[in-house]
């Protein structure tokens, strides 16, 4: 478990990261060979910005895109809804019916 | 593997009776003739509604001639629009015992329930006679579906179950991929894979059907659970899912109720057509299951992240965990652990053996673990649909 990797690059051209664990604040990640600090919770299976990304950027993941950023990302950051949405449906949440 | 050799020349790898109710007010009375009757083989499936749909009838009536499934017992209440009449028809000319009980006739509840008792045994008498015969692994139909999905499905279970996939194209099997609201933003690269130019138009033509359907909806095809477990958009999900289906060729595009001709990687089309009339498209990942053994499939290939509990009736469900964590949660109702891909323990294709290994396995005769423990989930409601366009079925012409 101590060993288990933190993130997987799914595609080279992708600008997140996938974490393979939960992340905590404070820990440090190695991104592309540059020690980055987290600054927020990541849970398994979230996405990590590889790069920075500007507001109105695609996301690429598995080398394709899966939506625009909403705001500006910095590399570390946790990239989810609130920062990030769909091209073409939006998601929706259990708060958030309707 | 033997299987059960059916009049159509497809063989079945269990041997289910089928007690079907054709209205929700026949369910109960359905439900203890299946309790009672003591037997596992004995399966409860039915459909709710009292207004009759021409959709529910076919798949209703691929469901009771499925390959899987030796004997019926239709149970009506009386008066409901089900046609059960050309249901029975369809089952007794496929050569398997069949039966109609009227609850209304039979004179209510405790009545139909000693008469269904009896119709059970004198139609699983009529299928213990049937013998076995040699199946080999080009008469398989596998289907695959996700429930649950997290971040890790996509990189862990689906393209592990589609490595599966691979390998049984390879052997000459049938593979079955669904859910086209759940691969909008990959219609793409799907559309490259098609055998034929006119097949890749058909595949773009049904994923912008499922794009409007779920935007008049006002949902896509995406759970709260799906943005708990890391997953942020429709297209993000649509990518994961995609992987379940591997890197076959697509030879064709089928509807509900179509049989594919032949072995090779077919994409199952779920979206009704038309103007969204009855409802979302599956509300359920067992409405999906109910589909693809429509198509003909003998199992399930079911991934989740976050967990799911379900089976099926009919067709056994084999379950993959993507997420290692909820692996840990939930072991005691997994197939197989795709988490250790994610701890960096195996690879995406020693899992996919393994996947391949349980087809195997299942197929020949081994429970698998919601079947063990007794899942039989059903659901089919209503919807419409037209006749598949020319050249979905590019392979089924040239044969």
């Amino acid at each position: 478990m101590i060993n288990r990797k933190a993130h997987v690059l799914l595609h080279q051209k992708d600008n997140i990261l996938v974490s393979c664990r939960d992340l905590t604040p404070g820990e440090t990640l190695c991104i592309d060979h540059q020690p980055v600090v987290l600054t927020q919770m990541i849970p398994l299976g979230h996405k990590i910005a590889r790069r920075p990304l500007a507001k109105g950027e695609k996301i690429l993941k598995y080398g394709a895109s899966i939506g625009s950023a909403l705001a500006d990302i910095v590399v570390g950051d946790h990239v989810h809804l609130h920062n990030m949405k769909s091209d073409y449906i939006p998601s929706h949440t259990r708060k958030a019916v309707g | 593997m033997q299987g059960h050799l059916r009049s159509d020349g497809r063989k079945g790898i269990r041997n289910q009776l089928l007690v079907v109710y054709l209205v929700e007010c026949a369910h109960h009375v359905a439900r203890l003739i299946v309790d009672q009757s003591g037997q596992a083989e004995v399966q409860l499936v039915g459909f709710p509604g009292c207004y009759p749909n021409a959709y529910a009838l076919r798949i209703m009536k691929r469901l009771c001639t499925h390959p899987n499934v030796g004997g019926v017992l239709l149970l009506s209440l009386g008066c409901e629009g089900f046609n059960r009449e050309e249901l029975e028809a369809a089952i007794r000319a496929s050569g398997r015992p069949v039966e109609t009980l009227v609850i209304q006739e039979c004179g209510g509840t405790r009545k139909t329930l000693a008469a269904g008792l009896a119709a059970t045994a004198r139609i699983g008498g009529k299928m213990a006679e049937q013998g076995r015969v040699d199946m080999a692994l080009d008469e398989l139909v596998v289907g695959t579906i996700c429930g649950g999905s997290d971040g890790t499905s996509g990189i862990s279970a689906n393209p592990a179950v589609g490595n599966s996939f691979n390998r049984l194209v390879a052997a000459g099997a049938t593979c079955i991929f669904e859910e086209t609201g759940e691969l909008i933003g990959c219609e793409h690269i799907m559309m490259e894979r098609a055998v034929t130019p006119e097949l890749a138009r058909q595949i773009d033509a049904v994923m912008h059907k499922a794009a409007n359907y779920y935007e008049t909806m006002g949902f896509g095809s995406f759970a709260p659970g799906n943005a708990e477990g890391g997953l942020t958009t429709q297209e993000e999900k649509s990518m994961g899912a995609y992987s379940k289906s591997g890197d076959s060729p697509i030879s064709g595009l089928i509807k509900p109720g179509d049989l594919p001709p032949r072995g090779g990687l077919y994409l199952l089309d779920v979206v009704p057509d038309g103007e969204p009339r009855f409802g979302f498209p599956n509300i359920s990942d067992n409405a999906e299951i109910v589909e693809l053994i429509a198509c003909g499939a003998h199992l399930i290939l079911f991934t989740t992240g976050r967990g799911s509990v379900v089976g099926s009736a009919i067709s056994p469900v084999i379950k993959i965990c993507a997420n290692p964590d909820t692996y840990r949660r939930m072991a005691d109702d997994m197939d197989v652990n795709a988490g250790v891909i994610i701890e960096g323990d195996a690879s995406v294709e020693q899992v996919g053996g393994d996947i391949f290994e349980q087809v195997k396995a299942v197929a020949a005769g081994a429970s698998s673990v919601s079947e063990a423990l007794g899942h039989q989930e059903f659901i089919l409601t209503y919807k419409t649909f037209e006749p598949i366009g020319p050249g979905c079925l590019p392979t089924a012409r040239v044969a």
